[in-house]
């Protein structure tokens, strides 16, 4: 009964909040930046190193769907390594192991991710606000100490050497340059869809949500559930990032479900501006760049991320998308 | 020879002893963390760098300046506890109109910072500090072979937790202190420099995570990682506590250390998880921790 | 004038050279190892100098071949090496990869030289499986491995009287496979495993498992760990009188910079297993003088003895077949014998182990000590033919 009447109402609702839509609804600068991506993308390979543009698209679908739960949902995991180190080990472990074609371990990889994601997410949720980043990070480490430990993960040495196979059995996914494709068409699908979340009836009950907790309550919108489904949402999508991320190098290891990558993750998003759609590309190709040129200089890449860190909440909360839009006068 | 489900006493009580040296850790950092919170409502996620820098500060004085381990028991947490007010004045309070979550951001960012400088610095394979001549060697306890060191350790932090916990419920000071956490503005009112006590607060929790990592530096190596991976067992530790109570922080720090003991004799593979689990039980039984209130 | 005189005589002079050995060519090594973590002490920039040392004493230059030396940090990471080894073969034209420490590392880069087809120098990791299920025909395994150390310390610490055994196991691939290991060698000997326990890795407190290995019975605690671990197992193990009560401390992966920041009183006594060591002869002597010039005082390690043996042997290979082609060269390296002043003569085998012999050693007393480095005291000296698995025990493909 109550479902029935809350439907009604988010269906009401919806006409009214969507922004006037030009193609799939997108409003036409959205949809002009989107297709000046999906160029960069396509004429990526033949001007960079295929490897780092695949890991800036992995990290750029994380961060995005890092960025729908803390910026449309309102909740900060800080343990969101969990969710795209495990795919990243399900699906190694299914192309290694067992000789899953790649489609089927990403998949598998992704499944894993929800899987876990609606375990620790229904958990976490019984607490809010800085609780919740805790229980996420005290989550995530557990999922760490598990990949220490168990056999199929090869602890230390992680899984190495993952066949990235042919595609549907079909394409060769061996060259760079196949395989880059691939997860372009990956990374697409995945911003799309995150895109279309933000925008659909369930995005804007959970910005409400988000805005204001108890008002939302008290309209009776079922607040619990909501933040569960973007909890699974977000963790589902992390996965498929992770998954991806599994192939690309051909190995899954323990830097994908340590803390520090769920520190990334954030600044990433805190970078490129938290509740923007294009925040977190930038923010992750600002990171994913700065890592591999600093790459040989030890430490420094760390303090520079927490440099990073102080003076993004200090003096530039808004990210440097959240700034461009606000000079552009248009939300980006 | 009798046993208990199939262990030998002298394990157990072994154990159990064990167990406490690593609760008084638990406890003295999740105390510190517990205080901040209470009156800043923010989470110092810097808290375990500082735990380091209160070792390393420690081994700084005894080989730069030959200065022996029990002044540094008194000065190195006096040093950081005054880094943690510049923190505090300079960065933090910028932060208090905002999210709190904010404030858990720049922390963490200051923890990376500060662990990258000491890595740097460093490197990270560990600088040895020599437990003190006076507590070197160990007594036999029957059931076992106790080294001073330890038995000081577990000494040392009941002390703190119990002074801390006097000062906060039984002074005056405290008393301003627990008024402040439930009405600043009141409390401002009555003339007190609310600001300076939040200050002094922040400064207070982190010398007892100073005051932790010197009592630490004999028994780990000193290490730029050594409070990245022990924090979150502590704020694990939070959780599952609630972070309403000063006493019960101590009680949960004490008590959990107890348990992760245990584990290690019954089934030491899941000694490193179990904390992890206990919080996943008390979340679903209790989510408000088990001395908190509900937020 | 006389500069300028000069500045010909020594060209006219290269030309010369160049002209006497083969075409001019260009080589590129990349040291990839750990350079701030825990093994940063025992490979790093030490690994650096040592192939520095064998490109001058090979006199490359001399002899038409121009080196070129990269190095980098690889964090003791699989995926930070695996990105470096890629980008390095991919981009930045390295030929050649040598040292990567930390089994899991070297596995990552081994897979990655195969796929490419470079050449892959192997010192500083442990893992037998570089020359076992996962070897490769672009692999050298050079220094020492898991399977020898469990040999070499596991069987001389069972004829030595300490037949009850227990482990002390960091609870990851790599720990399980040196336990895994050690226990063969010990239930071969005669002796037996009374007890293990896996303790989480990297763990800073041992103190637990270290009384359950006390109230064993045990005649031996074998420390299947390494690095941070191994060091703070054995300083506990001193804290709690372990010694003192009689029990034995078998460390199986332990260095000579490890003893260095345990110190001689904490380490005395301690057997291990190593198959170079500074003051092992003149040859050793008159290196390792050298290097410690070099490298801040500090005497060698066997990992950066293996890379300066390694790299050595490598440029042989090159100037013999006059190119560096990679199947070429690394077919001429397991062809040639390998003779160096620091590990003496030996072979490559096809699975691409190193083969020399390995020694066992006792960390000295204080009072033994006759000063900085020196710390070990030879106890038996382990054949080459025995020093390694067999060819055929090795599961490795490559070996028919």
């Amino acid at each position: 009964m109550a479902a029935e009447t809350q439907n009604a109402r988010t269906q009401v609702a919806a006409p009214a909040l969507t922004p006037p839509a030009s193609m799939m609804g997108m409003p036409r600068h959205h949809l002009l930046i989107f297709l000046g991506l999906l160029a960069l993308g396509l004429i990526g390979p033949f001007v960079l190193y295929p490897v780092f543009l695949m890991k800036v698209m992995c990290f750029a679908l994380f961060a995005c769907a890092f960025n729908l739960l803390l910026g449309y949902g309102g909740l900060l995991s800080f343990g969101h390594a969990a969710y795209f180190g495990s795919a990243s080990y399900v699906s190694a472990y299914a192309a290694k192991a067992w000789g899953l074609t790649p489609e089927l371990a990403i998949l598998l990889g992704t499944a894993t991710a929800a899987v876990l994601g609606l375990v620790f997410g229904a958990l976490a949720i019984r607490r809010q606000g800085i609780y919740f980043a805790m229980v996420t990070l005290a989550f995530a480490q557990m999922v760490y100490f598990f990949s220490v430990q168990a056999p199929f993960t090869g602890g230390e040495d992680g899984i190495q050497s993952v066949p990235r196979g042919h595609l549907f059995g079909l394409i060769d996914l061996g060259p760079d340059r196949s395989l880059y494709f691939l997860v372009l068409a990956v990374t697409f699908f995945g911003l799309l869809l995150i895109y279309r979340i933000i925008h659909s009836p369930f995005g804007q009950v959970l910005k409400a949500i988000r805005d204001n907790e108890p008002r939302s309550i008290s309209l009776g919108y079922r607040t619990n559930q909501y933040k569960l489904a973007v909890f699974v949402l977000s963790a589902t999508l992390a996965g498929l990032a992770g998954a991806t991320k599994a192939l690309v190098f051909q190995l899954a290891s323990l830097t994908d479900v340590y803390w520090t990558m769920s520190g990334e993750v954030v600044l990433m998003t805190l970078l490129g501006g938290m509740g923007t759609v294009f925040g977190p590309i930038v923010g992750a190709a600002v990171v994913v760049t700065m890592q591999n040129y600093l790459a040989t200089f030890g430490a420094w890449v760390t303090i520079i991320q927490g440099v990073i860190f102080v003076v993004s909440v200090l003096l530039f909360r808004e990210g440097i998308i959240g700034v461009l839009g606000r000079w552009l006068k248009k939300p980006l | 020879m009798f046993e208990l489900l199939g262990i030998p006493p002298q394990a157990l009580f072994g154990q159990l002893l064990l167990g406490l040296i690593n609760g008084s850790f638990y406890a003295l950092l999740s105390l510190g963390l517990a205080i901040i919170f209470g009156l800043l409502n923010i989470i110092n996620f810097t808290h375990g760098a500082q735990y380091m820098m209160g070792a390393f500060v420690a081994w700084m004085l005894l080989n730069y300046l030959g200065i022996n381990y029990w002044a540094a028991l008194i000065l190195a947490p006096v040093i950081v506890g005054i880094t943690g007010v510049i923190i505090e004045r300079l960065l933090i309070s910028r932060l208090y109109h905002l999210d709190h979550l904010y404030g858990l951001l720049l922390t963490f960012g200051l923890a990376l910072i500060i662990q990258g400088l000491f890595r740097n610095e460093y490197g990270i394979s560990g600088l040895p500090y020599q437990i003190p001549s006076q507590l070197s060697g160990g007594m036999n306890l029957g059931f076992m072979f106790l080294p001073n060191y330890r038995g000081w350790v577990v000494a040392a932090s009941l002390v703190a937790c119990l002074a801390t916990w006097f000062v906060i419920e039984k002074t005056r000071l405290g008393a301003y202190l627990r008024a402040a956490t439930e009405n600043p503005t009141l409390v401002g009112a009555f003339g007190i420099n609310v600001p300076r006590l939040i200050t002094l607060t922040y400064g207070f929790g982190v010398a007892l995570a100073a005051f932790a990592g010197v009592l630490a530096a004999p028994i780990y190596s000193v290490n730029p990682n050594m409070g990245a991976d022990l924090i979150i067992v502590v704020f694990a530790v939070v959780v599952i506590g609630g972070m309403g109570s000063i006493l019960g922080s101590i009680v949960t720090g004490f008590g959990l250390g107890l348990i992760e003991g245990l584990t290690r004799v019954f089934y030491p593979e899941g000694s490193a998880v179990v904390i992890f689990v206990i919080m996943a039980i008390v979340l679903l039984v209790k989510p408000a921790g088990l001395f908190g209130r509900t937020v | 004038m006389t500069r300028i005189r000069n500045f010909t005589l020594a060209a006219v002079a290269a030309t010369l050279l160049s002209g006497t050995a083969l075409a001019e060519t260009a080589v590129k090594i990349g040291v990839l190892n750990d350079r701030s973590g825990v093994y940063a002490d025992l490979s790093g920039e030490g690994s650096v100098v040592a192939a520095q040392m064998a490109v001058e004493d090979f006199k490359a230059a001399e002899k038409g071949i121009t080196v070129e030396i990269v190095s980098a940090d690889h964090q003791n990471k699989p995926d930070v090496a695996s990105t470096i080894a890629r980008q390095w073969y991919d981009q930045d034209g390295v030929d050649v990869i040598v040292d990567v420490p930390t089994s899991s590392a070297a596995l990552a880069v081994n897979d990655i030289t195969r796929e490419k087809n470079k050449v892959f120098i192997n010192s500083g990791a442990g893992t037998a499986d570089l020359t076992g299920p996962q070897c490769s025909p672009n692999t050298v395994h050079w220094t020492y491995d898991t399977w020898a150390l469990a040999h070499g310390t596991g069987s001389a610490m069972v004829e030595a009287g300490h037949k009850k055994w227990f482990f002390l196991t960091a609870d990851y691939a790599f720990g399980q496979a040196l336990e895994r290991d050690t226990t063969a060698v010990v239930e071969a000997a005669g002796g037996e495993v009374v007890g293990t326990v896996r303790h989480p890795f990297p763990g800073s407190d041992f103190s637990s498992f270290l009384l359950q290995a006390q109230s064993s019975g045990a005649d031996v605690i074998g420390l299947a760990n390494a690095g941070g671990d191994t060091i703070n197992s054995i300083k506990q193990a001193s804290e709690f009188g372990i010694t003192q009560g009689g029990q034995a401390i078998a460390g199986l992966l332990v260095f000579l910079t490890d003893i260095h920041a345990l110190g001689l009183e904490t380490a005395q006594g301690l057997v291990l297993t190593e198959s170079f060591y500074w003051d092992l002869n003149d040859g050793t002597r008159e290196w390792s003088k050298r290097f410690a010039e070099r490298h801040d005082g500090d005497m060698p390690t066997m990992v950066q003895a293996g890379v300066y043996a390694g790299v050595l042997h490598y440029l042989k290979a090159v100037e013999a077949t006059g190119g560096k082609d990679a199947t070429a060269v690394l077919a001429k390296m397991k062809e040639m014998p390998t003779d160096d002043p620091l590990f003496g003569k030996g072979t490559i085998r096809e699975d691409g182990r190193k083969v020399h012999d390995m020694y066992l050693f006792r960390v000295k007393t204080p009072d033994q000590s006759q000063g900085p480095w020196d710390y070990y005291e030879q106890v038996a000296t382990i054949p080459a033919d025995q020093a390694f698995r067999p060819l055929n025990e090795g599961n490795c493909p490559l070996v028919k």
